[in-house]
This record gives structure tokens, sequence and C-alpha cells, in this order.
């Protein structure tokens, strides 16, 4: 029977997880009263729906439609003068949703703000450009790799794939190797997809050998000429060893290795 | 100053060389192989170093130049993604014949460790390549070693063959 | 849009000529001094940059997507290939966060080796800046000499972990290997040689008429826009704001080294070179006191944690568990706990990141790599309006972006 390989989420699994197995979790820290933080979040007010503390960094949970009026108080307010980064995670498969975090940085009190919010698939989240410009090429980094799309964008379009491009590559539907446009992609762009043939498929097997291939392989025991055909077998040659000495050292005595 | 004569007769001969017009045409060819300056990735970085102070490829007679038409070797030094197959070919088709290529790394041999969605998976899917040069980074040694086993290829082939692509590929 | 093929390519319908009197060229991706594959779409006035679209993506080769299908170790090779010219502060920054995210402590001596390699590797990658900034401005001879000590560097990179330029030499945990013997001789030696190289290089350029010509005043960035950028590294320093990540989160040894973060207040392309020469004498200052720690170090390379680091190799071969540990690690991979990490480094370009985000599995349930030099790609758009042609190449120059880990 095949193996049953869900659709949703194509990426590479455990083999085996021990079903005892409960992961444990990041310890997730209350917010000290009087510390920076909690005045970040008394500065928030009702739009944070969750706060912790997880390494250091305080992770604050909001609704994806206050995104850029949250970010505007952080930097006006709190002092996140700096939007180092900005990307999503794929939930697609357990909840139909993206998750989208900012990572804010304060420089006067160097520390680290990752704000999260979740976002329904086919929904767009405001653009939060005009804050900072930094949101520019990573909003268009986020279009090309998860399709989400990003309301008042100034230039929304494919940054790393080409513009022709099929396909989100960081969802957990789109396979690691590709798919079919993927792997014709060069060859129908320089070529035309009627030399498809000649070109062949590509090899994503790094250790095939193709049994019949004189240029680039040899068969030790059956070496032939190079490009020779051999598709009505080759013959047997003499395989020769490099001549090993073995040497007694008690003795000093040195005689040639016979053994095969 | 010096009186300097050579007595043609007596000594070695007269100064002439009897070669073939191949032998001639290949030894200037193999000797003045200008690759092209084609850093894709990481073993452009080692391409640059082959070519720097302390491996000097310079007294090999190879000197990079930044245009395809000026250059007869195209050093394909890295990853080549898809988005820049075309233009890898583009440059290729832009190189005058005679033209050899070097593939470098095992990114452009076989796609290498990137066996991903992005990356063409060995660049003779969309050039005819001469050498392939194994390692990740592959070493300046390395690739000097290419340059000289290009030069062994290029002086056996007879120098009016006709390269045609069309015939290798496509 | 027109049918491409090899004879008509993609791009061939930019225009030329245009009403407004602008042309656009088109810059790369294969230009020599696009350091990679920097594509740039160019609207010039004459010789006025009016608009700049830089085009990346030519070297994407899925690192991220690669991250959710590899096991924890099985990606630190790959971080090798991101900023390949200062291999070793990938490696470091992937493997702090995984370390953090499981909680890890690394032993003194791991440390001690690690900070070594970083600040070496900070040493290779600003030789090389120093060496392409100046070929691409025109200083061929600065190029050549710097080369010449990047590779004494790099003998030493390759005595400790065998590769010239993918080292992989950290591991999650610690380091594989202890300090070759002789290399601390052979690094003091370095650091004795290198600071009359710098003094070479600043005599041959910074009074330089010709390069204070073409760089000074040359890309400009006031501050606010620096951060607004998201700029991080000497890009931020360059222009007046003091954050280094090493001073101000400091992790590793860095809290315990003794060293200076220069500033400077130009903000232009002489005072970010400046700041990289700089920079490099602090390297060394940071590496003569680690010398003197190194010795005073236990000899243990790795944390024991035997759930998620294997044991050292003699206790695998003479211990029953920890052969029986080490099979689990290799085969099913390390699982980390639930939950999200995101932990910058000062790698040499910048503010270089890894988030993780774990469902407890042995695969990361994403990774993103914060590389410096995508945001300093962006970063363009804005630099290269105003200025000439012919300052183009400084600029991308000055930016020190590094493809491999723009594009990823």
């Amino acid at each position: 029977m095949r193996k049953y390989t869900p659709k949703d989420n194509v990426q590479k699994k455990s083999y085996y997880t021990d079903r005892f197995w409960v992961a444990p979790r990041v310890p997730q820290m209350s917010i000290e009263e009087g510390s920076h933080f909690a005045d970040v979040i008394n500065a928030l007010g009702d739009r944070v729906l969750d706060a912790s503390v997880q390494i250091g960094q305080l992770v604050v949970s909001i609704n994806h439609q206050d995104n850029y009026s949250v970010l505007e108080t952080l930097k006006d307010v709190c002092g996140y003068k700096i939007c180092t980064e900005l990307s999503a995670v794929d939930y697609l498969a357990q909840e139909g949703k993206f998750e989208i975090f900012y990572q804010m940085l304060n420089l006067d009190e160097a520390l680290r703000v990752r704000v999260v919010c979740m976002i329904e698939d086919g929904l767009a989240i405001e653009s939060t450009v005009p804050l900072f410009k930094s949101a520019n090429f990573a909003e268009r980094e986020m279009y090309d790799m998860f399709g989400i799309y990003v309301n008042n964008h100034p230039f929304l379009k494919r940054i790393l794939m080409p513009d022709d491009w099929e396909g989100h590559p960081l969802l957990k539907t789109y396979p690691l190797e590709g798919d079919e446009f993927a792997s014709w992609y060069e060859v129908d762009k320089i070529f035309g997809k009627e030399n498809r043939d000649i070109i062949g498929p590509e090899n994503r097997d790094p250790s095939r050998v193709d049994r019949y291939d004189t240029k680039r392989f040899s068969r030790v025991g059956h070496e032939v000429d190079f490009g020779a055909d051999i598709s009505q077998g080759e013959p047997e040659t003499e395989i020769e060893y490099s001549k090993t000495l073995l040497v007694d050292y008690t003795t000093g005595s040195e005689k040639l290795d016979q053994r095969r | 100053m010096a009186q300097h004569k050579v007595d043609y007769a007596s000594n070695a001969g007269l100064p002439i060389a009897l070669t073939t017009a191949d032998k001639l045409i290949n030894w200037g060819r193999s000797n003045s192989l200008w690759p092209l300056t084609y850093g894709l990735a990481c073993c452009a970085i080692e391409m640059m170093a082959s070519g720097a102070s302390r491996y000097d490829f310079d007294r090999m007679g190879t000197i990079f130049r930044a245009s395809p038409r000026q250059a007869d070797v195209m050093i394909l030094a890295g990853t080549l993604s898809k988005k820049h197959a075309e233009f890898a070919r583009r440059l290729y088709d832009q190189m005058t014949e005679p033209k050899w290529v070097i593939s470098m790394g095992s990114c452009a041999n076989t796609g290498g460790m990137f066996n991903t969605y992005a990356t063409v998976q060995g660049v003779d899917r969309i050039v005819p390549v001469d050498i392939y040069l194994p390692g990740c980074a592959p070493r300046p040694e390395t690739l000097q070693y290419a340059m000289m086993m290009l030069q062994k290829k290029i002086r056996k082939e007879s120098a009016n063959m006709k390269k045609n692509t069309k015939q290798r590929l496509v | 849009m027109q049918v491409t093929n090899k004879l008509s390519p993609f791009f061939e319908n930019l225009n030329f000529e245009r009403e407004d009197n602008t042309m656009v060229i088109n810059f790369g991706p294969q230009h020599p001094s696009a350091h990679g594959q920097l594509r740039l779409v160019l609207e010039l006035d004459g010789e006025l940059v009016v608009k700049a679209l830089p085009d990346i993506g030519y070297l994407h080769r899925g690192i991220e997507k690669m991250a959710e299908n590899m096991t924890y170790n099985e990606f630190l090779p790959t971080t090798d290939r991101l900023d390949y010219i200062a291999s070793t502060s990938n490696n470091y920054a992937y493997a702090l966060s995984v370390e953090k995210l499981i909680g890890l402590d690394v032993p003194r001596r791991a440390k001690v080796i690690r900070t070594m390699l970083l600040e070496l590797n900070r040493i290779i990658s600003h030789l090389f800046f120093v060496a392409t900034h100046a070929l691409d401005v025109g200083a061929m001879s600065v190029f050549l000499y710097a080369f010449r000590e990047r590779e004494f560097a790099m003998d030493l990179m390759e005595d400790y972990c065998g590769a010239r330029l993918t080292h992989s030499a950290v591991r999650i945990g610690g380091v594989p290997l202890d300090l070759p013997h002789d290399w601390i001789d052979n690094l003091i030696k370095f650091c004795q040689k290198i600071p009359k190289d710098i003094k070479m290089y600043e005599d041959l350029l910074t009074e330089n008429r010709i390069w204070k010509m073409r760089l000074e005043d040359v890309g400009t960035i006031s501050a606010e826009e620096a951060m607004s950028w998201g700029c991080s590294g000497v890009m931020l320093r360059g222009s007046g704001v003091n954050y280094d990540i090493r001073k101000e989160e400091p992790y590793e040894l860095y809290g315990e080294l003794d060293f200076d973060i220069p500033v400077s207040n130009s903000c232009d392309s002489l005072g970010r070179y400046r700041l990289y020469m700089e920079e490099m004498r602090q390297s060394v200052r940071i590496l003569e006191q680690l010398i003197l720690m190194y010795p005073k170090t236990e000899q243990k390379l790795m944390a024991h944690a035997p759930q998620y680091i294997s044991a050292p190799k003699e206790e695998i071969m003479t211990q029953n568990y920890a052969l029986m540990q080490h099979f689990v690690l290799v085969t099913q991979g390390m699982r980390p706990p639930k939950g999200e990490v995101y932990i910058p480094t000062e790698s040499p370009k910048g503010e270089l990141g890894f988030y993780i985000k774990s469902e407890g599995e042995p695969y990361a349930y994403r990774l993103k790599c914060r590389a410096p030099s995508f945001y300093h790609t962006g970063l363009l758009q804005k630099l290269l309006i105003g200025t000439y042609i012919a300052d183009v190449v400084t600029i991308i120059g000055t930016t020190n972006i590094v493809f491999g880990e723009v594009d990823r």
C-alpha cells in the first residue's frame, strides 16, 4: 500500500515519534511590574490580546486589523524605531490562518518586541511602509513567499522569484523540490516547451548513475573508451591495482602486496 | 656595445620552427584564455582569490574580462538559480566562438546541496560544459588545475573545429 | 508580454527612449561590481539617477524552505552559504538561536574559540570589503594587497576547520574541535602583522585625493532614514547611531571583553570605510584578549545535554547509553521545545538573526533568516536617487551586500 502523505503539508516529517511524548514549551514569563515592557503594554492598551516575555523578548499578540496602529504606538510612544524583521508563518493546515510577526527594536533600551497577529487566508494585511521603509522589501518578500496581499503597499510585486512564477514557495503545500512548473521553468523559458524532450527531465537523485553513459561514468573492471556505445554489453578488463609494498619494520624487509 | 652575432649556419640551425597551423592556433588560444567574470555565488569568491595575489592567475595568461564579447571561457562559479538561467544562456550566446565552459563547484555541476525548487540542477541543462570542477567550494588550486586541463583539451582540438552550439545543445 | 526566448529575452521591452527624456538602463545581474547578482533598473536623466529599482532573487536557492525539511544539525552547513564571506558568523548565529531555544549553556573554552573565530571572520570579511570596494572605485593595488592578507586569515581558518570558505566551524552546543597545535602562535603572528597592513591600506587610501573625491559625500543617509530603512551594523553606525549588538545585547564573551565601537557622524561612504578599518583594529584587540583567556579554560568543548547534543566521541565509543542517544539524535534529530526565538547577532555586515519557530518536531516549522544585506539592498532605492551614474558602484560597494544572504 502506498504511504499516505497529507496534501496540506508536504514538508518532511519525523518518521517516528513516541506516542507518549509531549513537547515541552519555551517558558512564557509574565511581565514584571514597572519594567519597560509593562509600559509598552500600558501604552498599547486594550489592543493587546495576549502578552508574555519569551527568551528575553516581549511577545504581543494583536488583531490583524490593529497592526498599523500598534506599530505606530510602538514607534512614536515607546521608541521602537527599527522594524528589524517581518514575515509570516503558514498555519493553513491547522487553522486556515497565517501568523505574521513584526520584530521591533528599541535602540535606547536595547530591547526587542515581537508583535504577532493571525490573519485568515485570503485577507490582506495593512502595509506598514509609511512607518518603516524597511517593510517595503520585507512585505514584498512575504507576498512572494506566502501570497499574502498587503494593502497600500507602494509596489507589491514578486521579489525573489521571477515575475512569471507560479505558486508561493514557502507554503506548506509547496514541495521542496518544486512542482511541475518549477522543474521545467528554465527549459521553457530559454529553449521553449517543444525542446523539453531533448533536454530531458531534471535529475533530482544525487546518487543516480546512468548505466550506459560512458562519458561521465566508468565501471570498474569494465572500462571502455570515452563515449563508447555499450548498449550491447561491454567486455571485461583486467583491474589494475596500484602497487602496495608491505614493509616489515622489525626486519626492514619489503615485499609486494599480492592480496586482492 | 657588445657585438652579439649568431652564426645560423654553424649553430643549431636557422631560427625556424616547423609546425602545423592547428598547433600554432591552439598554442595561442590555450595560452591566453580569458574568462568572463561571472561570479554567481560562493565559488566566485574563490575565483576572485585565484585571480588575486597569492594564486595569481595572470601568470597563466588568464585575465578576467568583464564583457562576454572579449571572453572565451565562461566559468560558471556558483549556484545557478532558475531566475538567472536565461541570463547565463544569454551571456553564453554573446561570447564569440570558440568558447568553452567550466562548471565550477557542485552547485553548478548538479545542483549540489540545493536540491530545491529554485535551483537549476546542473548548468549542463543550459549550456554545454567542458570541464566539471568538484568541490564546495573548490580551492583556487582546483580552478587552476581545471584551467590547465582545459588548455590540454584545447591543444588536442582541431583549430577550425566548429563548436556549433546547435549540435551540442538545441 | 512578449513571448521570450533566447533571441528576444525578457527585459528588452524596457524603454530606452521615453517621452520624459529619461533613459532606463539595466545594470546587472552580471556586472563585475554588482557584488554578485544584483540587477538594478536605473532611470537616468542625463547622468543623474532619477529612479532606482533593485531587482534581487537571482541567487534565491530556497534555504528557508530547506530548513523546514532538515533536522537542526543537518541545516548547519547550509548556513555557510548565506554570507559566504564570513561563514562562521552565520553558523554561529544559527547555533546561538537553537541554543537559546533549547536553553543550553556552552562551555567556556568553546565560547573562547567561537569568539576568536567570529572576530577572525570579521577581519576576513572587512578585508574583502576593502579589497572589492577599492577595486570598484579603481584602486587595483589595494585589492591585491588586501587579498594577500586575507589569505593569511584564511590559512588560520583552514588550520582550524579544514575549509577556506565554507567553515561549519561551530556546532549547536559548542565547537567540534580544540584549537590545533601552533594555532595560537600563528594567530599571535597574524595579530602582530595585520595592524601594519591596515595602516598600509589607510596610507594608500584615506588621504588619497581620488579616493576622497569618489567617497566623500557619496551615499549619504541620515540617522532617521537609516533607522527607518532597517539598517544595521556599519550602515547604522556610519550615520551616528551608536548601536552595536555586541555591546548593547552582549552574547558570547563580548560582555567581558574590552573593545570600542567606532561611530562616525559623516553619514557618507568615506566615514563608513573608516569605520571598517577601525573595526578591524578592534577585532585584533579582541583577539589579543582572547589569546590570554584561552589557556585559563577547561578542556571541554561541547555542552552536556544528552537530550539534544551527542556525547563526545570517547563516551559514544565506550558507553552504551551515550551511543543510544547518539543514534537517536543522528537518525531522528533533536526535538527542541515548542516556541519561537529570535536572537540577533552582530555579523560583519550588520544584524544577523535567525527566527526559529519550533513545533516540537525535529524539523523547524519555520526558519527566517534576518539578513542585514537584504535591508541594505532595499536601501539602494533611496541611496541611489540623485547621484551620478559613476557613483552607483561606490554606493553598492559601501553597503557591503552579499547576495547569498540577500536572496537566501
